[in-house]
């Protein structure tokens, strides 16, 4: 295991720059629970101080250390973004492999569900449910909403290689040799379906911390938990662009932009290693097959 | 008289590094042959024996991780290796000297295209002639190889398999090329195709004097149309002679064992296998690639691979063990209505066939 | 006949194109009978081409697909009353297939023992792993293998005749009465060929395995099956006993199929090509 993280790290730049990132990113996160201020309290500090020894990233117009806010903000964000992904990766998986394998009326039923969802415009509607839910809408059930309604292009993905891996002989043989259906679609399928998975993952993350940042900005979530969105949205109701106090956003932006760029660089790099031919290709020579 | 293409020392590797893993595989190892002016040459052997490999590498048609690593290859229209011409150069020989008729007919005819685009796509530049001056030498071509000339309108997919393939041949051989070589043209086609295909391939290269590597794993195949017979065993060639010899007097154990255990319609005696597999090209057996499977190896072939050597008129071997052979195949051979007893005869001898 | 093992009855079968007005030009099988005794353990070969029919044929029989009309039984119950998990192991359990290319059998990703432990679960109630292997052990016995050979490897691992050997020893796992083989041979190499085509004779002859064998080659037909039939576009063309039909075919298609097969002995009369073959050229 360790062997092929080194391997990678080694000839793939991609890996490396993208690994480096995040696991800078996860560091900041962590950092978090050594905060020495509590994360909702505000007027800590002195207010708008520009970067320096004492203070790193400064302090913002609230009187809050950006540096700890955005510790906080980061790991807030990053948890958001991996329950929506993982509810919706969950939620995809199933869809798209039953579909997939069953074919006839199932398929169908599910992928007129899939296909009404993918249509549905998300903003709206999650705007929709804020002003509904109001003081009820919180982190963990906008996560929910999130994640049940991120799944149906994945889905369509998945769906479509487990349709042609329903027709490959050894699909056959593992049925006549007694495998259920269960253990047909997690032991000989997911294996190739989850590329995709992964892949996808990384992008369901940036789009979930995205739509988060955008949320949040506008002021459509709970505001007094620090995330980067919130930290965006307190900054531009105090002025800092103008008043000058820039580092207030400067600094989540750019860990946010570092966080979206490592995600992205990791997948591309972890999906051709992934990847069933190119696994394949470096299994054996016989697997080439030079004729 | 110039060998229409001379092959010598050829050596082509695959040379792979995946994520810090190296393999060399030693797919064309040391391959000497000369295919002559007006011959079919047909190249036999099974997977992993390096067939493919050798005619895309003859052919120049090959990319990294495959690369030629030694050895030269000449052909009597160029004045020097093929390795040494340009791209330039490369691409003007392909289809007016050197053309190419593959296993699947639509890798080569573009499925949205008509056919008769697919004509003036290979072999309209090298004509140098007018379209209509074109199309008039198109359907002459045709009609030799009798073809209805309204094939040029079909799309590809309109045509049944055995005609897309002789379309295939009529398209390789349009520009009337020195050298054609046939990979595998056959396999894919129903039997009763098989006999007709074949048959306009070995009427087509009459009529062009053109020199031809047939490549196929079917020995009945080859009996049915190569002249002389090269028998290739995990990148290498281990037999080589005029197609009646091989099947008559097979010298090399692999042979003898290929032509003893071949099925016919009229013959129900019992056939024995050979044990083992063809080996990984990635990590051959040591000296003769053979002798894990050969029923009389010796030592020697343990230590250092057999030179092929010439023991007979056109007959070349590289076995150790074939030398005494040699003596049985002077005697006067048995009448030719049994034939295919004399590759019992070599088979008995080693207890290949009951 | 209550006797019989298997019995294909005036079997036909359209694929339908969905659609309105959908409605397919000809049938993929049409009015096919046959039947395969009981008591008699037989190599019955069914020979044809491209779009005979055979591998839609083999996949009926193997209850994979549903005629459009027509009823195969097996052992005298018939096929589509096969509902329920239960039933359609049961039956997995007396009739199990070897397909064309042994590379594709296998899950490349996965070793290939996975499903000689798994048939022996299912079908030959081991639970545990140590009996499962035994069980597989066994059954590649019968084939000339053995699990250490087979153990913990991956399909690019073996070569084709040995993957196929080990197929066919999954197929034996259950003890079935009825193995549909579909050309298991035409992707093995040359030098293996013969094994695979031997072993199925041993199977007939000392495990009383009856094999249903399909193929495009007769040569290979002539010399294992007992029982032939000629199939074209959909028909049943001839059946008889293997020896008679391919040495002396009535059938018009039969003698062109046997014209048309390539002789080794040809090697000594270059111009048998020359020779015209009867039949249109298509």
């Amino acid at each position: 295991m360790f062997k092929i993280i080194r391997d990678l790290f080694r000839y793939n730049e991609e890996f490396a720059v993208g690994a480096i990132l995040t696991i800078f990113v996860l560091i900041m996160a962590a950092l978090s629970a050594f905060s020495p201020y509590p994360p909702n309290q505000t007027y800590v500090v002195p207010p708008d101080i520009p970067p320096s020894w004492q203070y790193l990233f400064g302090t913002t117009s609230r009187g809050q250390d950006t540096f700890w806010q955005v510790t906080f903000a980061l790991r807030n964000s990053l948890l958001f973004g991996f329950s929506v992904a993982l509810i919706s990766r969950v939620l995809s998986l199933l869809v798209g492999l039953v579909a997939g394998y069953h074919g006839g009326v199932v398929d169908r039923v599910l992928m007129s569900l899939n296909d009404t969802f993918l249509v549905i415009p998300l903003l709206p509607l999650l705007v929709m449910f804020y002003f509904v839910l109001r003081d009820k809408m919180n982190w963990g059930l906008l996560a929910l909403i999130m994640g049940c309604l991120g799944w149906p292009f994945d889905a369509r993905l998945i769906r479509s290689v487990t349709l042609s891996l329903k027709t490959r002989e050894f699909t056959t043989q593992s049925v006549f040799s007694g495998m259920s259906t269960r253990q047909i679609l997690l032991e000989e399928h997911l294996p190739y379906v989850l590329p995709i998975v992964f892949a996808t993952t990384m992008a369901n993350i940036n789009w979930s911390i995205g739509l988060e940042v955008t949320l949040s900005v506008l002021g459509f979530t709970d505001v007094n938990t620090p995330t980067i969105g919130t930290m965006l949205y307190w900054a531009n109701q105090h002025s800092a662009m103008i008043s000058g106090v820039w580092w207030w956003f400067v600094a989540p932006t750019a860990f946010v932009v570092m966080t979206f760029i490592g995600l992205f660089l990791l997948s591309i790099s972890m999906n051709e290693y992934i990847d069933p031919r190119s696994r394949l290709a470096r299994m054996g020579p016989s697997v080439l097959s030079p004729k | 008289m110039e060998a229409a293409l001379s092959v010598e020392n050829l050596r082509a590797y695959y040379l792979m590094r995946y994520f810090g893993v190296v393999r060399e595989v030693r797919a064309v190892d040391d391959i000497s042959l000369e295919v002559r002016r007006n011959e079919i040459y047909g190249l036999a052997g099974e997977s992993s024996s390096g067939k493919t490999t050798f005619i895309k590498t003859i052919a120049a048609a090959i990319r990294p991780p495959l690369e030629v690593v030694g050895g030269s290859i000449k052909y009597s229209f160029l004045d020097r290796d093929i390795y040494g011409l340009s791209p330039e150069a490369l691409s003007a020989i392909r289809w007016k000297h050197l053309s190419y008729i593959t296993q699947g007919s639509m890798n080569v005819l573009n499925p949205i295209r008509r056919v008769r685009q697919s004509f003036i796509d290979f072999a309209f530049r090298h004509m140098g002639r007018s379209k209509r001056e074109f199309f008039e030498i198109v359907d002459r071509h045709l009609a030799r190889l009798h073809l209805a000339p309204t094939v040029l309108s079909a799309y590809p997919h309109e045509l049944s398999g055995g005609m897309r393939q002789r379309v295939a041949i009529a398209l390789a051989t349009i520009c009337r090329p020195e050298f054609i070589i046939a990979d595998e043209p056959t396999t894919a086609l129903d039997v009763v195709v098989q006999k007709s295909v074949l048959r306009m391939i070995r009427e087509a290269q009459q009529e062009l004097g053109s020199s031809m590597i047939f490549v196929t794993h079917d020995l009945t195949v080859h009996a049915n149309i190569a002249d002389r017979l090269g028998i290739m065993y995990a990148g290498r060639l281990v037999e080589e002679a005029t197609t009646t010899d091989i099947f008559h007097n097979p010298m090399h154990p692999y042979t003898a064992h290929l032509v003893g255990s071949l099925p016919r319609i009229g013959d129900s005696t019992p056939k024995k296998a050979l044990a083992g597999a063809p080996p990984s090209l990635a990590d051959p057996p040591s000296g003769c690639r053979f002798h894990p499977r050969c029923p009389l190896a010796m030592d020697i072939c343990r230590q250092a691979h057999p030179t092929l050597t010439t023991l007979a008129a056109n007959h070349r071997v590289a076995c150790y063990a074939a030398s005494p052979l040699v003596k049985r195949s002077a005697e006067p051979a048995p009448a030719p209505a049994r034939s295919h007893l004399d590759g019992e005869v070599i088979g008995k001898a080693m207890g290949l066939v009951q | 006949m209550s006797g019989d093992l298997l019995k294909v009855d005036h079997v036909t079968k359209f694929y339908s194109a969905s659609g309105m007005f959908g409605r397919a030009t000809s049938p993929a099988l049409d009015d096919v009978s046959f039947y395969l005794a009981a008591d008699r353990p037989e190599i019955f070969a069914i020979i044809g081409e491209s779009g005979s029919g055979k591998t839609t044929l083999a996949r009926i029989i193997l209850n994979m697909l549903a005629p459009t009309s027509g009823t195969i039984t097996f052992r005298g119950s018939d096929l589509s009353k096969i509902h329920g998990r239960r039933s359609r192991l049961e039956f997995m359990g007396h009739v199990q297939p070897i397909f064309q290319n042994p590379f594709e059998a296998f899950n490349p990703l996965k070793r290939v023992d996975r499903y000689l432990f798994a048939s022996a679960r299912c079908f030959a109630e081991r639970r545990k792993r140590a009996a499962q292997e035994v069980a597989a052990d066994e059954a590649l016995k019968k084939v000339g293998l053995s699990i250490a050979e087979v153990k913990g490897r991956f399909p690019h691992e073996l070569s084709g005749g040995q993957l196929q050997r080990t197929a066919i020893a999954r197929a034996l796992v259950s003890s079935p009465a009825l193995i549909v083989a579909d050309e298991p041979v035409s992707m093995v190499d040359a030098s293996l060929r013969m094994s695979i085509v031997n072993l199925f004779k041993s199977l007939r002859d000392e495990l009383k395995v009856s094999i249903i064998y399909i193929t495009h080659d007769l040569a290979t037909a002539y010399y294992i099956s007992d029982r032939v039939m000629i199939m074209q576009k959909g028909k049943v063309v001839e059946t008889g006993p293997a020896r008679e039909v391919l040495s002396n075919p009535h059938h018009p298609y039969t003698v062109l199929l046997r014209e048309s097969v390539l002789s080794p002995d040809d090697a000594d009369r270059p111009s048998a090509l020359s020779v015209p073959a009867q039949g249109t050229v298509t």
